[in-house]
């Protein structure tokens, strides 16, 4: 069995946050998601990727495939050295933003995937980690 | 710098959305159909995404503000073509483009754009006779 491939990409711009939506495309499409499982995790990582840029100050994301058993997914890490969040209950109720935004991207990130974690200090980072199993 | 293409067609302005958006050509998009819409005089906006493989808040923004621009100068936004995969992940995600008028595809939003622009003739018709 190859070792499972990972990516670290940055973002550090918008450019990078269309890279990152490829860059898990190239993933999702590897292991076989679905038509819509795939523009899910996609979505999921651009909302992430943006958070990264807008409210982290830019940072990076790891993107590998993972495997469990006989099931194949793609997992994301995004890291931001930003101010953090000081209530991650309340970053993640839909509408609520600090910056602007619709205030979606957190949750429904939690949303459109299979797992979910976040941790946060605050002055000292964000890390938040996705996958999407098929 | 890139920018996405608007084609005027009677009173309507049509722009199709075929490249992975990023920031900069969102807000290129917004400007450029801002200033068409006033150099024009359109009434209808049509934007065309079936080559959007996703629409995030992000994108979904740049839809709502582009409506609320043209609301506030009389013409009026119709998204069209969106994947069926996309609209599901829109829907979960939250985005429920409230401000945002749809339709299936273009034959069907132009024919929304039409029976606004036939609402002006009517009216305008209507003014002609009061004038008389």
């Amino acid at each position: 069995m190859p070792p499972p491939k990972s990516d670290v990409l940055p973002i550090r711009s918008g450019d990078d946050v269309v890279r990152v939506r490829q860059a898990t495309r190239a993933r999702a499409i590897e292991i076989g998601l679905s038509l819509v499982d795939q523009t899910k995790i996609i979505t999921a990582a651009s909302e992430l990727a943006r958070n990264t840029l807008d409210y982290g100050g830019g940072g990076e994301v790891a993107i590998e495939v993972v495997q469990a058993g006989a099931r194949r997914g793609v997992r994301l890490a995004f890291q931001d050295k930003g101010p953090g969040i000081p209530d991650i209950a309340k970053a993640l109720t839909d509408h609520y933003t600090t910056g602007g935004g619709l205030g979606l991207g957190l949750g429904g990130a939690k949303r459109l995937s299979n797992e979910f974690h976040i941790e946060s200090t605050p002055g000292v980072g964000t890390r938040v980690v996705i996958a999407r199993w098929k | 710098m890139d920018r996405i293409p608007i084609l005027k067609l009677g009173g309507a302005l049509i722009v199709t959305i075929q490249v992975d958006m990023h920031d900069r050509l969102a807000m290129a998009l917004e400007e450029d159909l801002t200033n068409r819409i006033v150099s024009t005089g359109a009434r209808g906006v049509l934007i065309e995404i079936s080559a959007l493989e996703i629409v995030d808040s992000f994108i979904g923004r740049m839809l709502d503000n582009i409506a609320a621009i043209s609301r506030v100068l009389d013409a009026e936004t119709v998204v069209v073509g969106m994947r069926p995969a996309v609209a599901i992940t829109l829907v979960e995600l939250g985005l429920t483009l409230t401000g945002i008028k749809t339709a299936l595809n273009v034959e069907r939003g132009m024919a929304l754009i039409q029976a606004r622009l036939d609402e002006d003739g009517d009216l305008g018709n209507a003014r002609a006779t009061s004038e008389e």
